[in-house]
């Protein structure tokens, strides 16, 4: 007889991995991509495969030269790439986003410890990050269907919106993503099909989704803006599903989500309204993924009939 | 009310159809002197001593035990050292019987007249918690404060095991019949028998017994684990919350197993004491899964050979639940008081260990609403303040935390490293 196997208990699981979950997150993040070739053309594909590789390859090469094991097939370097190539204009230079893929994965990732462990959105600061440092680059966008590469810059809807252009693109449009902007965030149809996907297979919690436009919905209506409009353009629906979502950077607490949700809606609905700058979601995501410690300690759960803690501190 | 959190398990309640079956009296039984919570008994018997069915083996003189007594007729062959599933070491006594099985003058049912006498006959019983913690009854039965109601588990929320079910199915007068003495004896108010939903044909049953009778109520508790957990099955029965620190009684509450309970009906009419028990025997490697009726003392061995086991695949044995029980090292150990089920598979989760996603499954999980994940980066920076501040002392082992786990990280086992961690007051 063989040599019985004693371990703590339990003797059983889900079966659910980390890598299966990633999966799910590529699976949800497809239809968006699908709608991104449609309106921008094969260099959706190309760009995407760019990342991806350039991800997978720097996280093999950074987990072997830091001696650390080897965590390709968690497919986590995979959603980052895939993320952060929706996160790109379609027109940017192959070089500027292997770029973007060594500030995700080896300097947001894994110099502060690789998966979990990260304080701030691989994806959301390569973007940050290349927009500083490309700005003309990050910022020029193509028109939808006409796949021309080099032609002259088009206009995102909220910079055609600030600009007080007078035919700002319809609703329809904007939820089929037939207008500029970066290659997976301009459908918000299909960010919102992943987005139920994800929450439906009980990946996410749409808690901070829907804080987040919630809350940028209802501060735009306040302002006399079009809330409809605000909510549908410029990557709120990539940055509320896909990126507030994000395990690692966001509160684990339903309460802690909506905290991080609303701070998103707000400090994008500030930047949008009396910024300058463009990246309102962007920057709401990472100001919010540095405040998700603080959040944490704030929210944690209530223990099932713990007393409170003496405090003797010092 | 707010629901607590819980988590919908595989049933496999493959054996819940399956009549218990008796097992024959086996030709050498190994009975260990520490089968319950509290002291281990010290032998009543020598060497070549005979012993008869029902006569006690064991006893203590610590208040916070319980006596042993034999299932079997035969002569004692050998008192060696014997060390339990949860690692204590204690003596065993190895009797080989006559299979005569010739019982001992001694038992008759015992005299009960007042609640001392009766608390004294279910010391002398021998019995314990048979859902599988076996916790001393008696003790149970006697607190400092006022009851007013009295929970019967019968939850039985692990997957595989229907050793309580085929109890309620088999023996429901006895379950009723107990319910009934000990309110009686202990002059509880009220009782309410907790059934898990998936058992739907005991929850009619008990229901169309308990019709004529407003002090007992049949309460049907969702099917998601752990509903047995006393905590839980007291909030989810009466409201009540268990707080830090506190006893069920500090609430006014004992909860009782179900089986336990009938048991003691049994002991006050026949006076045989605890010498055998049901057990779900199941698990991928066994064939034939079954529920069986066994004394105290069968070698595993010889079980998993009566359920068509095949014992050289063998990888894991598991005494009790694959959420909360024990593997064995050796199947060659015995059927103890708290054995409910014995598992064995033929494979084992080898997967390893990787980073944790913060995916928040264990929060989410967790019916007492602890935060495994941070517990584990608490413990592994050794910090006792924050662990105190968690309440990691609140764990009940529960493994819902494990079980989800993505990253296949063992926080439940890290809860309890954490624990011990932690001074005791």
């Amino acid at each position: 007889m063989n040599k019985l196997i004693v371990s703590p208990s339990p003797h059983d699981d889900n079966y659910v991995k980390t890598s299966k979950i990633m999966l799910n997150v590529i699976i949800a993040l497809i239809p968006a991509l699908c709608v991104g070739c449609y309106f921008f053309g094969w260099r959706v594909i190309s760009l995407t495969s760019v990342c991806v590789a350039s991800c997978m390859i720097f996280e093999y090469l950074c987990r072997r030269i830091m001696k650390r094991s080897n965590t390709i097939t968690d497919l986590s370097a995979v959603v980052t790439g895939v993320i952060l190539a929706m996160n790109l204009p379609v027109t940017l230079p192959y070089w500027m986003a292997v770029i973007g893929c060594f500030v995700a994965i080896v300097v947001v990732k894994q110099l502060f410890g690789g998966l979990g462990q990260n304080f701030a959105n691989p994806a959301i600061t390569a973007r940050i990050v290349l927009m500083v440092s490309f700005p003309s680059a990050m910022t020029h966008w193509i028109k939808p269907l006409e796949y021309q590469y080099d032609a002259v810059s088009s206009a995102t809807p909220l910079a055609l919106e600030s600009s007080g252009a007078d035919s700002l693109p319809s609703y329809l449009d904007l939820l089929l993503g037939k207008v500029g902007g970066c290659l997976g965030e301009t459908c918000a149809l299909a960010l919102l099909a992943g987005g139920l996907y994800l929450a439906a297979r009980k990946i996410i919690s749409l808690a901070a989704p829907i804080s987040f436009i919630g809350s940028l919905a209802l501060l735009t209506a306040v302002s006399g803006g079009d809330p409809i409009y605000h909510i549908l353009a410029g990557g709120v629906f990539l940055g509320a599903f896909f990126m507030a979502t994000d395990y690692a950077t966001t509160p684990i607490t339903t309460k802690g989500k909506i905290v991080f949700g609303l701070g998103c809606g707000i400090i994008t609905f500030v930047i949008r309204r009396f910024g300058s700058y463009p990246e309102g979601v962007s920057f709401s995501i990472l100001i919010m993924n540095v405040l998700t410690p603080y959040i944490e300690q704030l929210t944690r759960t209530k223990v099932f009939g713990a007393k409170e803690a003496v405090k003797n501190e010092g | 009310m707010n629901k607590l959190n819980g988590i919908r398990l595989k049933h496999r309640k493959n054996t819940e159809n399956s009549h218990t079956e008796v097992f024959p009296i086996p030709k050498k039984v190994k009975i260990p002197m520490s089968m319950t919570m509290g002291a281990p008994c010290t032998p009543l018997v020598k060497i070549g001593d005979e012993v008869k069915v029902g006569q006690k083996i064991g006893d203590s003189e610590a208040a916070f035990s319980a006596p042993i007594h034999s299932g079997v007729s035969g002569k004692v062959t050998a008192i060696s050292d014997y060390r339990t599933a949860m690692g204590a070491v204690c003596k065993a006594l190895e009797i080989e019987t006559d299979g005569l099985q010739t019982l001992s003058e001694d038992i008759r049912p015992p005299e009960i007249s007042d609640k001392e006498s009766f608390i004294k006959a279910v010391r002398e019983s021998g019995v314990c918690g048979l859902g599988g913690a076996g916790f001393p009854t008696h003790i149970k039965l006697n607190p400092k404060t006022p009851i007013d109601t009295l929970i019967i588990n019968g939850a039985e929320c692990e997957p595989y095991i229907t050793a309580d079910y085929r109890e309620m199915i088999e023996n429901s007068d006895d379950v009723i019949g107990g319910i009934k003495l000990v309110k009686t004896q202990l002059g509880i108010k009220n009782a309410k028998l907790a059934i898990e939903a998936n058992k739907p044909e005991a929850i009619k049953k008990f229901t169309e017994m308990a019709d004529n009778d407003d002090t007992i109520d049949i309460i049907t508790l969702p099917s998601s684990y752990p509903q047995g957990a006393e905590k839980v099955i007291i909030y989810n029965s009466t409201g009540r919350i268990v707080k830090e620190g506190e006893l069920p009684s500090d609430e006014g509450v004992i909860v009782l197993n179900v089986s336990t309970v009938a048991f003691i009906y049994r002991y006050v009419k026949t006076g045989m004491p605890l010498v055998s028990r049901r057990l779900t025997i199941d698990g991928n490697a066994v064939k034939e899964p079954k529920n069986v009726s066994t004394v105290i003392g069968t070698s595993f061995r010889e079980l998993l050979e009566f359920c068509k086991t095949d014992l050289d695949s063998l990888k894991k044995v598991v005494a009790g639940g694959p959420m909360m029980g024990m593997s064995v090292p050796d199947i060659d150990m015995p059927v103890v008081k708290t054995s409910n089920a014995l598992l064995a598979f033929d494979s084992y989760d080898n997967r390893s260990t990787s980073a944790c996603i913060r995916c928040g499954r264990c929060v989410r999980v967790c019916p007492l609403g602890l935060m495994p994940a941070d517990i584990d980066k608490a413990y592994k920076i050794k910090n006792i303040e924050e662990l105190k501040t968690l309440k990691v002392t609140l764990c009940m082992n529960c493994g819902s935390c494990t079980y989800v786990c993505p990253a296949n990280r063992k926080l439940a086992e890290t809860n309890q490293l954490a624990k011990a961690l932690i001074p005791r007051k």
